[in-house]
């Protein structure tokens, strides 16, 4: 069973890498992605159920938080049947979306700028070192440089640090970061097509 | 063009250095993270806790889709090397489809380790389908659920921050890399070690997977060489007026 499915694996993911470099294969290629964009879809359900088992669980062992558990499990079966009932496009699927969905994200919203802010604070005591400094002071130096002054830009800083730190320094070592990553990427897909790696369970 | 001959020679690359046999084992340079990391395997093992890897909201359908495999390809080591802990590693994911390989891969790191009756189905677990969804559900696994040490290893972008808190809150050890620059600028600031653009990717090798993590490397290496001369050929044809 392990062999077979790294058969498939492997044979998949090098029919739809050719597909990129032969034409004759692009067909099977599209195909291929549609059957993986169908398994993603399914894969949701399975991800609801098992987040519905692991807070069901936590609710029958009255563990810690148990509370919370139920809240999320009822929101969830009531969010899921009203709108398999009422279809989407309801308003009071609008409503649910637009008065709990986007105000909860964007309440996490407000807590990462204060979860930054506390993390810039205690920079210095985390790592005291001259690549901290660095860090902190490219980003006050940026602030200062965009931030709206009541007499205009701050002299050198914004018309001239600013965008050099910017468009010179920045994006430079944005585009090694990426290179980095990206070769990273390369040789952890090629270990996967020739199977070194399986994700997909064999040993 | 360019893309399939860059391919032909990684390929070559890497299956001819996964199949060398190396005299002398491979000098890796030092980077704390992984350092801590691999103390932090043995200390959870001893102290009966919890180990807790995150692998992001990468989706395997896109071009996160590599960090993921790098945070799955950890996330085996992990669960094979902690196999004789008392408690067993919990996982979570904010992609449904990565939150099942992640499954398989937990069962499958626990099979090779001669230890099935490890695996509990709800050890791996999809907290949420939003980046921010995704952080909230996974913010209280280190605050219910003795968890000694947070490994975030995959897509993560500012929502991070609020997973790096909460590890601080609980006074829990936190080693975190992503593929995405704002997750890797917050990781950065917030945590003692965060790793930094390709060495998300050099986990295995650091923790002794096998040949082909090794040769990945070398092979990663190679290529950053030939980009450099690429650069430097490209600029100095650019300077002379030939290109």
């Amino acid at each position: 069973m392990r062999v077979l499915t790294a058969v498939i694996a492997i044979a998949a993911g090098s029919l739809i890498l050719g597909g990129y470099f032969l034409p004759a294969l692009a067909d099977v290629q599209t195909l291929l992605l549609n059957w993986a964009i169908i398994l993603a879809g399914v894969a949701v359900l399975v991800g609801i159920s098992n987040l519905i088992s692991v807070h069901t669980d936590k609710i029958s062992r009255r563990e810690k938080g148990s509370a919370y558990s139920a809240l999320l499990v009822i929101g969830l079966v009531a969010t899921l049947s009203f709108g398999m009932i009422l279809r989407p496009h309801h308003s009071t699927m609008k409503i649910v979306m637009n008065g709990i969905i986007i105000p909860a994200e964007a309440s996490l919203m407000g807590v990462l700028t204060i979860s930054l802010l506390y993390a810039a604070i205690r920079l210095l005591r985390r790592r005291a070192d001259l690549m901290g400094i660095i860090f902190l002071s490219t980003a006050a130096l940026l602030l200062f440089g965009s931030a709206t002054m009541p007499l205009g830009d701050i002299p050198l800083i914004g018309t001239l640090l600013r965008p050099w730190v910017t468009q010179i320094l920045a994006l430079g070592g944005a585009r090694g970061i990426l290179i980095g990553v990206a070769l990273g990427t390369l040789t952890t897909g090629l270990r996967v097509l020739f199977g070194a790696d399986r994700p997909y369970g064999g040993n | 063009m360019t893309s399939l001959v860059v391919l032909i020679i990684s390929s070559a690359l890497l299956l001819g250095i996964t199949l060398w046999k190396r005299k002398s084992p491979a000098m890796l340079r030092e980077i704390p993270a992984f350092t801590r990391l691999y103390r932090t395997l043995g200390l959870s093992v001893e102290d009966g806790t919890r180990l807790h890897v995150s692998l992001g909201s990468g989706s395997l359908l896109d071009t996160s889709g590599g960090s993921a495999l790098a945070g799955l390809a950890m996330l085996r080591i992990i669960a094979e090397r902690t196999s004789d802990s008392d408690k067993p590693v919990v996982a979570s994911a904010g992609n449904p489809p990565l939150g099942l390989l992640m499954q398989d891969t937990l069962q499958a790191g626990y099979q090779a380790a001669g230890a099935d009756e490890l695996y509990i189905p709800t050890m791996g677990r999809v907290t949420g389908l939003t980046p921010f969804g995704y952080a909230a559900g996974a913010m209280h696994i280190s605050k219910n659920e003795d968890v000694s040490a947070n490994i975030l290893v995959g897509h993560f972008s500012s929502e991070v921050a609020l997973l790096a808190e909460a590890s601080d809150r609980e006074n829990v050890i936190m080693i975190g890399a992503s593929d995405n620059l704002t997750g890797q600028a917050v990781l950065f600031a917030s945590t003692q070690d965060a790793l930094i653009g390709e060495e998300l990717f050099a986990a295995g090798a650091y923790l002794n997977a096998d040949d082909s993590h090794t040769a990945s490397l070398t092979v990663q290496d190679i290529l950053r060489w030939l980009v450099i001369v690429a650069l430097l050929v490209g600029a100095f044809a650019k300077f002379a007026g030939i290109i």
